[in-house]
């Protein structure tokens, strides 16, 4: 297993590189300009300086090349320095990837929009899960039933109707509709600057999390309850299941130890290959709220032609995809001891 | 609940002081302000857009600005210079400022004009990128007199020497701050660009790129009684409904910029009386813009250029009159634009002394004196229905970016158009590349490989001159200067370029008048541009704020400090 692991880790260096390469070449191929969203006011000459102080003027493998070392070894110094407060080679004057709009570190920007996007997204994952499994495990159970249908119905329509629909959806009937003054009440627009310091705050926090959570749980939950319930389905047909009730085993035991451990084995390796997605930002319910995280910062990093910032958050995504894969894999080896890869 | 405890806030402060709230700094609590572009960077010399140089302005602050009549006002100075008080020479090179003596920084140091000097030195260095060099076009040197004197030496004379630090975009950064930011060094300066020291009524305690700025009120500022609030904040993100929404609807934001939405759904929002929509018009002109060259794909490298020759049929002024007339522009700016728009047939409308009447006829629609016109000049209907001289039938690519009201203005010139006789293919490209200097992308503004494309153009401030300037023979868009120009229509006319070149050696504000209409009105009528709608900007604001004045000549938030909270 150890063995399998480290060949795995091994072989994803060169796929990691080859997908920065492809990321890089993409976006430069891509028909786009950091100056196409000034305004007219600004000349043409103008902006042709802009471009070329952006070092857009160069060649694209020296451009390549820069961002590798930029990304590959100075900010990661960078986080070495700044851990234990060292000045490694020449700290002063070290290049780090910046963001061409906003002309700082974008490293600096990712991790500042981390706690809102690992708050609400993270937060709308477990939520998810949480509501997902026990509704899997009874519409299973409890096939063609009126809760089963229940499920199916609710499940379907997290499913189909988009977030930017039920996210307005809320904010017309729990922002708009409902007094300002009332409990019911919830903020439309997501606050970063607020700090939790005491349980008046918390509070605060938790409102203001509420509707982007729910909405995004709805969609979560929608997907993981049908893995649940097909692979709980899957199990309860088997023999070992028949073995058990006819050794004389409780219902409850026979369904929850032994049915629920061997169908989540499929669900871990689905919940952990949709980690990733939680880092990269929920795009749509982040604009709806106004949650400005990751996934957010991306798309303003699209439309802004902010290649910088775009390269190195895309490479994030594929690191932590590439990443939370072999997870899954070796997850899978762990949970069910028939597979081996070795 | 924000608006009690902020209330509640104020009281207290009222009550531990004893003054009057009105002359009290801070006694109104907090101010929520939701610009649904995120602002990107404090420091408008490295971005150019109007988010950030907004942003911007409520910290750092230029020698003058203009109100929301367009009129300059002195703002970090006595008197606006003029030839008349002896603030600009006689030969018209030379401009002095002298700055109010007293003013401070928000770190508490004192402002000079040896900052004014190092803005300049900043801007104008060579490696800097910096994104409003054209303000300080033509200045040779900037050197300061004596502490408080700036005397700014133009290399030639200057009639209209107020875009140097005049306006939102030209604002005075600290020389102390930015001292070691200059020229390739500038981006580098994360620090400096993000909590900008300024003589503003605000100062940063909080920037988030691309989220939310926190401010509160700058202590050191020259008017103790102001800023009425004490801490604002400036949050970004979502779009422009659900930023009216925010204060319209919701109730939880005060002011909310650029409301560009359907014009309906904007009404229905103020209907629930928690704020109130404002507008005021600038100088933007939605406008088609005519291809005098030919777009033809089999000219090759030649495309849209002088050397490919005339236009098949849109150099005859008749088709090009026709066009114009087909169209009700009232119905295209009620559609699209509501109260942000009316209809104009005029690419330079504004300011008041600049607009021009003779060309007012536009504005009526005249389908059937259209068809008259196309008749008898000799282009009959097909078999289609389309018209056609000599073998050249009347068929028009017409392109412009991808925004919902432009779709919605197409398919309603496209319909009027069909009704004279005219086919039209409608074509929309992606913002970014239509606005985009890609040289490799052939859908850019500037290429115009099409018959027609229509986008709104505008200027700074309130000087017409260098606007004026962007239809000479000079500025035709060509392989050879990269496509780089501002003549989309390839218009060149020898009387055009000698009316461009006489403003620029005139002083006299009436006559400079007289040749910016002349100008106007004779490139509508010929027709090389069809202007639609003249658009102006939409904000709202909570009802429980005063002191807006919507201004499009300058920041919307240039008043800032007089803002207060309504009882």
């Amino acid at each position: 297993m150890l063995n399998y692991t480290i060949r795995r880790l091994m072989f994803t260096i060169p796929v990691l590189l080859f997908i920065s390469f492809i990321i890089f070449l993409l976006l430069d191929l891509a028909p786009n300009d950091p100056t196409g969203n000034l305004p007219m006011t600004i000349p043409p000459e103008v902006r042709e300086k802009i471009r070329e102080s952006l070092g857009l003027g160069q060649p694209i493998h020296v451009r390549y090349f820069k961002w590798c070392v930029q990304f590959f070894v100075n900010e990661p110094l960078n986080i070495i320095d700044q851990m234990f407060g060292t000045c490694t080679w020449g700290c002063e004057d070290r290049l780090r990837v910046q963001s061409w709009a906003t002309r700082s570190p974008v490293v600096d920007l990712i991790v500042e929009r981390m706690p809102q996007t690992l708050w609400v997204v993270g937060m709308s994952y477990v939520v998810g899960i949480l509501i997902a499994i026990p509704i899997g495990v009874i519409s299973a159970y409890r096939q063609y039933s009126w809760f089963d249908q229940a499920g199916t119905f609710v499940s379907m329509v997290g499913f189909s109707v988009p977030t930017f629909f039920t996210g307005v959806l809320m904010i017309v009937i729990f922002s708009v509709m409902i007094p300002t003054d009332s409990w019911f009440w919830f903020p439309s627009i997501y606050d970063t600057t607020h700090k939790v310091t005491d349980l008046a705050s918390f509070g605060f926090q938790i409102r203001q999390m509420a509707m982007p959570v729910f909405v995004l749980a709805l969609y979560n939950a929608a997907q993981i309850s049908r893995f649940m319930r097909a692979s709980m389905l899957d199990n309860l047909n088997q023999d070992y299941v028949r073995t058990a009730r006819a050794k004389g085993m409780r219902e409850r035991v026979v369904l929850l130890v032994h049915v629920l451990r061997n169908s989540l084995i499929p669900v871990v390796t689905v919940i952990a290959l949709g980690v990733p997605q939680v880092f990269g930002g929920a795009i749509i319910t982040e604009q709806v709220f106004k949650v400005n995280g990751l996934g957010q910062l991306l798309i303003i990093g699209i439309q802004g032609a902010d290649i910088p910032l775009v390269q190195t958050l895309t490479f994030i995504f594929a690191v932590l995809i590439v990443l939370f894969n072999l997870i899954a894999d070796i997850l899978y080896g762990i949970l069910d001891p028939r597979i081996r890869y070795d | 609940m924000k608006l009690k405890t902020a209330l509640l806030g104020a009281a207290t402060a009222v009550a531990l002081s004893g003054v009057t709230a009105q002359a009290e700094r801070g006694a109104d609590g907090h101010l929520n302000i939701i610009y649904w572009q995120a602002a990107s960077i404090l420091n408008p010399f490295l971005s150019g857009g109007t988010k950030d140089t907004e942003a911007s302005s409520m910290v750092i602050e230029p020698l003058a600005r203009y109100d929301e009549q367009g009129n300059m006002l002195p703002w970090l100075v006595d008197e606006i210079p003029t030839v008349a008080n002896g603030g600009i020479s006689e030969d018209l090179t030379t401009i002095t400022w002298k700055l109010t003596p007293g003013i401070k920084w928000s770190d508490g140091s004192d402002f000079t004009a040896a900052d004014v000097v190092f803005t300049g030195e900043y801007c104008m260095h060579p490696e800097g990128g910096c994104q409003q060099e054209s303000k300080f076009a033509g200045v040779k040197n900037v050197e300061a007199l004596d502490d408080l004197t700036v005397k700014i030496t133009f290399d030639g004379p200057k009639p209209f020497p107020y875009a140097p630090f005049v306006g939102v975009e030209s604002p005075i950064i600290q020389a102390a701050q930015f001292a070691n930011c200059l020229g390739a060094d500038a981006p580098n300066c994360t620090e400096a660009n993000f909590g900008p020291h300024g003589t503003g009524p605000f100062r940063v305690t909080e920037f988030k790129a691309n989220d939310v700025i926190s401010y509160e009120a700058n202590p050191h500022y020259r008017d103790p009684a102001k800023p009425a609030f004490a801490t604002a904040t400036f949050k970004g993100g979502g779009d422009a409904a659900a930023a009216a929404r925010s204060v319209l609807e919701t109730g939880e934001f005060d002011y909310a910029w650029n409301l560009q939405i359907d014009p309906t759904i904007l009404t229905q929002m103020a209907g629930a009386g928690k704020g109130t929509v404002v507008s005021s018009f600038g100088t933007s002109v939605e406008r088609l813009m005519v291809n005098l060259s030919n777009p033809d794909a089999a000219l090759g490298d030649k495309r849209s250029t002088l050397e490919g020759g005339p236009h098949p049929f849109l150099t005859d002024p008749i088709v090009r009159t026709a066009l114009s007339k087909a169209i009700d522009r009232a119905l295209v700016s009620e559609v699209g634009y509501g109260a942000a728009g009316k209809p104009t047939c005029n690419v330079l409308p504004a300011p008041a002394i600049y607009a021009s009447t003779a060309n007012d006829a536009c504005l009526g629609q005249d389908i059937a004196g259209a068809n008259a016109m196309l008749e008898g000049a000799g282009w009959v209907k097909g078999a289609d229905g389309i018209r056609a001289k000599d073998g050249v039938r009347l068929s028009i690519l017409y392109q412009t970016s991808t925004n919902a009201v432009r779709q919605d203005t197409q398919a309603l010139l496209k319909q009027w158009w069909s009704e004279i006789g005219v086919e039209t293919e409608l074509k929309n490209v992606d913002a970014g590349v239509f606005f985009g200097g890609d040289q490799s992308s052939p859908d850019t503004y500037q290429k115009l490989f099409a018959d027609i494309e229509m986008y709104t153009n505008n200027f700074a401030g309130t000087d017409p001159e260098a606007y004026m300037g962007n239809w000479v023979c000079d500025e035709i868009p060509m392989p050879s200067n990269n496509w780089l120009g501002s003549n989309m229509p390839r218009y060149c006319d020898p009387a055009y370029d000698a009316l461009a070149a006489k403003m620029g050696q005139t002083s006299a504000l009436e006559e400079r008048a007289e040749l910016a209409k002349a100008m106007n009105d004779m490139l509508m009528q010929a027709g090389a541009m069809i202007p639609l709608v003249h658009r102006g900007d939409v904000s709202a604001h909570s009802n429980t704020l005063n002191g807006v004045k919507m201004n499009s000549w300058d920041s919307e938030l240039w008043n800032v400090a007089d803002w207060t909270r309504a009882d």
